[in-house]
């Protein structure tokens, strides 16, 4: 094979579905591309635009009822499309191996890492089970994997999510495989993690000299990866090309779509001066909440620790954390799904009883929930009239012909098309559902929103859409939201507050501006520095976070949560004291030992990176 | 009355709305098995309800000087012991195998289903009062349970068929249970509670729609289960009492029959095997029907 030829060689390829009627419908149709060796190819896409299809079409292989119906797929000498069951065998997990989006569910969980990450080079016969092992712990170090020597004797469950990842990695190389096809690896990912992930995956593939197919739906991710890019949509490319030309100057208008879905603008309108007389719309006051036995105001696996927030009406509040903050349970504290340990929520100056049966029906009414996933909030059983029906009948009393003219305002309301109203949610595509989902903490005439993480499960285009609606509906409403996410661009994107949550703690609070610049809060700062952004080389341009040594002694409760990852931590000092409040200028509410002034100096061209 | 095969043209159609057009759809996405379990149930539940009125003779008439005799134009399934028609004796049989059995499974799982709904969205000591209740209840031996209360109250229809549904009960109220705290943990019934909603809309609109396929496929187990338990009392002679006589005593009473192989004998087993086989391929299709439709595989 001479080095000019690609490595692999997509011609033609054509992917279809069953569809109704016995015929069957083109996911992919006539994709070219080609990979040359050593190389990283990234397909990108939304949902449905056929880049996982295509990504196991590289192995031979097509999801349940769908076929491989046309073209062609070379990998080095070998016409993948032609081999039989027993030859594609000895090419899977060997040649060319795979890497999934959810390491977690990619593991079994009662076996040991070890035994999976050799397994298929030992059941070749490629190595033997003691050489195979030695290979996988140089894997693990060179993917920076804590303890490599001992990390392969632990269970998924004691490991996160980030290090399984990493793992599924140690596991795919373990047969130097030619090609590599990593799909959407780190999209389960917390930003913080995402970093160090992409940052071993990058090392090791070139390393290894492998050539890399990366599948994603984000841009920024694949900027730092990628040394090409393809661009589809429905099964067709509309873009391909180096990653530089296609980031810097997209050809296609697909494209720059994608790219301006991917930096939501953070044009919200100004920060309305609320009358400072009324109580806020909504008030958390010290709460302390979590699972388990509550003694002495505290549970047994606290989530939250005194947490105090307010929101001012028509106003939106931000919360951000990484998975594990207590984000969710804030939510669900204040819908009265769980109840606090100690401290209180307010509502129009009223306090909120702690469970649902202590509260009225004009609360829940006022108060409304919109879950992350709305494939889970909505129940499949019902039709979407039915769905948004309920809360109608519910608080408002309203049957027949005025709810159905309601259900038709409400659909319109959330830019859905009428005739939704009598299907099921399971014939609603993601975005539908979210609006359904909307459309019915709508129904009820609510004053506040909790959205939880609403617009994460979607694509970056559908869920732009869906933050434009939200801000709409604020505008025409006068609602306000409690907005929570993992991703701090959206939230500075739509709020007007935002609070830092970090292991149940709120270490950080204060006006959007406030996020723009140095100084914040350490963890905030590590939040905003590990987004990537859209050009190639920020990766690399990041130095490694200086990871701080382990601590001497075990955190007492009382200390800053966010001690043991802090890289500006004061020895004999955050080690000792629990942080106190400070207020910075910029009217953020901080809790750490620094002063603004430091914070500043340790931030200090950190943070003009970032600002867009 | 086995469905035809056009039927599977018929589905490739858009689905209309009408009832009769559903009822369509559903059998044409029953694989074989599932048609054949069908037919099957569907004869033995005719059988069942009609069967007094098919019968040729009375049930307790002795019309026969022959005893096990075999097939002829009288006498379509010969005669038994006593020179009775098989034929009006089976059919009289089904109507207290299937009836019973089906109002003791009806029984059995209506309560279990609603004890566990109970049990998801109540406070958590009903729960732990309802469940304790239950393991009590399905550590007596079933088969010990029934030969206690009879031989304490004699037997009777009434007596059979609530002895029959306090056994299954319990197995009922599990599966159940599971299914619904499963989904009682779903966002969407989340959402519900923290709309204010009460708990029997939660129980009623919002879990048992979305657990109604597996209690049905769990319906049909204990009403093959039960027609076993009612067989194995009646082949005790505690079943239901002659002149009357349910599948399982027909077996019983004809059992001098065995070593000539008379149709008196076979033909009840025949019956129960049918009825219990046809139930279960009935129920194997319904469960994998769902999972073919979303597609895996």
């Amino acid at each position: 094979m001479g080095a000019a030829q690609d490595h692999v060689q997509v011609s033609g390829l054509r992917i279809t579905a069953p569809a109704a009627g016995g015929q069957e419908t083109p996911i992919v149709n006539d994709v070219d591309f080609t990979i040359p060796k050593g190389q990283v190819l990234a397909l990108i896409g939304e949902s449905g635009s056929g880049k996982t299809s295509i990504a196991l079409a590289l192995m031979g292989y097509a999801r349940g009822g769908c076929r491989l119906a046309g073209g062609g797929v070379r990998v080095g000498d070998t016409e993948i499309l032609t081999l039989d069951a027993s030859q594609l065998r000895t090419v899977r997990g060997n040649r060319i191996a795979y890497v999934a989006q959810s390491a977690a569910s990619a593991f079994n969980p009662s076996r040991t890492i070890m035994d999976q990450v050799v397994e298929a080079a030992v059941g070749r016969g490629l190595i033997s089970r003691p050489a195979a092992e030695a290979k996988a712990m140089g894997l693990f170090r060179a993917l920076a994997l804590p303890e490599p020597e001992a990390i392969g004797g632990r269970y998924v469950h004691q490991l996160s999510g980030g290090q399984l990842q990493r793992l599924m990695a140690a596991m795919a190389l373990m047969t130097d495989p030619e090609l590599v096809i990593l799909d959407e690896p780190t999209t389960a990912l917390d930003v913080t993690t995402q970093i160090d992930v992409l940052r071993a995956f990058k090392r090791v593939v070139r390393q290894q000299g492998a050539t890399a197919l990366y599948v994603s739906h984000d841009l920024a991710v694949v900027a730092q990866v990628a040394d090409r890019i393809v661009v589809l949509q429905r099964g067709r490319v509309r873009e391909a090309g180096d990653a530089s030309q296609v980031l810097e100057k997209p050809a296609d208008i697909y494209t720059r779509t994608l790219m301006a879905a991917a930096r939501p603008s953070t044009q919200a309108r100004p920060h309305r001066p609320a009358p400072q007389q009324a109580p806020p719309l909504l008030e958390v006051r010290g709460l302390t909440a979590g699972y388990g036995r509550v003694e002495a105001g505290v549970p047994k696996i606290p989530v939250l620790r005194d947490v105090t927030l307010s929101i001012t009406k028509g106003t939106t509040l931000g919360v951000i954390g990484e998975s594990g903050s207590g984000k969710s349970t804030l939510a669900r504290v204040i819908a009265g799904l769980v109840a606090p340990a100690s401290g209180q929520v307010l509502f129009q100056g009223q306090p909120l009883a702690p469970t649902l049966s202590g509260r009225t029906r004009e609360q829940f009414q006022r108060i409304q929930l919109v879950f992350q996933n709305a494939d889970t909030a909505l129940n499949p059983a019902h039709t979407v009239s039915r769905i948004l029906g309920r809360p109608l009948a519910f608080y408002h009393g309203m049957d027949g012909r005025a709810r159905n003219r309601r259900v038709a305002e409400l659909l319109d309301l959330t830019q859905l098309p009428a005739g939704l109203a009598d299907r099921h949610c399971g014939e609603l595509s993601g975005g539908q559902k979210q609006r359904v989902n909307l459309a019915r903490a709508l129904a009820a005439d609510p004053h506040l929103i909790l959205c939880d993480e609403v617009t994460s499960a979607l694509d970056t285009v559908v869920g732009a859409a869906i933050l434009d609606l939200l801000a709409e509906l604020r505008r025409e409403l006068d609602l306000s939201y409690l907005f929570i996410s993992h991703d701090i661009s959206t939230v500075r994107a739509i709020c007007d507050d935002i609070a830092v949550l970090y292991a149940g703690q709120k270490v950080e609070m204060g006006p959007r501006n406030g996020f723009g610049d140095a100084p914040v809060h350490p963890y905030t700062d590590l939040l905003i520095g590990s987004v990537p952004e859209m050009r190639r080389g920020w990766l690399e341009e990041k130095e490694m976070a200086a990871t701080p040594p382990p601590l001497a002694t075990a955190q007492s409760a009382n200390l800053c949560r966010f001690l043991p990852r802090c890289a500006a931590r004061v020895e004999g000092l955050c080690d000792r004291l629990p942080p106190p409040r400070i207020v910075l200028g910029g009217g953020n509410e901080l809790l750490c030992h620094h002063d603004g002034q430091a914070l500043q100096h340790l931030q200090r061209g950190r943070q003009s990176a970032v600002s867009p | 009355m086995t469905p035809t095969v056009p039927l599977r043209e018929e589905s490739m159609l858009k689905p209309a709305s009408t009832a009769a057009s559903r009822v369509r759809h559903w059998l044409s996405g029953l694989p074989t098995s599932g048609r054949v379990g069908l037919a099957l149930v569907v004869l033995w539940l005719v059988l069942g309800a009609a069967g007094p009125l098919l019968a040729p003779y009375d049930v307790g008439a002795f019309v026969s000087p022959e005893v096990f005799d075999s097939m002829s134009a009288q006498h379509w399934l010969g005669s038994d012991y006593l020179g009775r028609d098989v034929l009006s004796r089976l059919l009289s049989g089904a109507q207290y195998t299937v009836g019973l059995a089906l109002a003791s499974a009806l029984l059995a799982s209506a309560t279990g289903a609603g004890l566990a709904l109970t049990a998801t969205v109540c406070p958590r000591w009903v729960d732990e009062v309802i469940s304790r209740f239950m393991d009590t209840l399905i550590s007596i031996p079933s088969k010990v349970f029934a030969l206690v209360l009879v031989a304490a109250f004699g037997s009777s229809l009434t007596l059979l068929l609530l002895i029959a549904a306090a056994t299954y009960t319990p197995g009922a109220f599990r599966i159940a249970r599971a299914l619904a705290i499963n989904l009682n943990q779903m966002d969407y019934v989340q959402v519900a509670y923290a709309r204010g909603e009460g708990r029997l809309y939660i129980a009623a609109a919002e879990i048992m729609p979305n657990m109604i396929h597996p209690v049905l496929a769990d319906f049909g187990l204990r009403f093959v289960f039960i027609v076993l338990l009612l067989s194995g009392l009646s082949f005790l002679g505690l079943g239901v009492q002659p002149p009357n006589a349910d599948l399982g005593s027909l077996v019983r009473e004809n059992i001098s029959g065995l070593g000539d192989g008379a149709l008196a004998i076979l033909a009840p087993a025949m019956a129960i095997a049918t009825l219990t086989i046809g139930v279960n391929l009935l129920i194997d299709a319904l469960p994998g029907r769902g999972r073919r439709i979303t597609g895996g595989r």
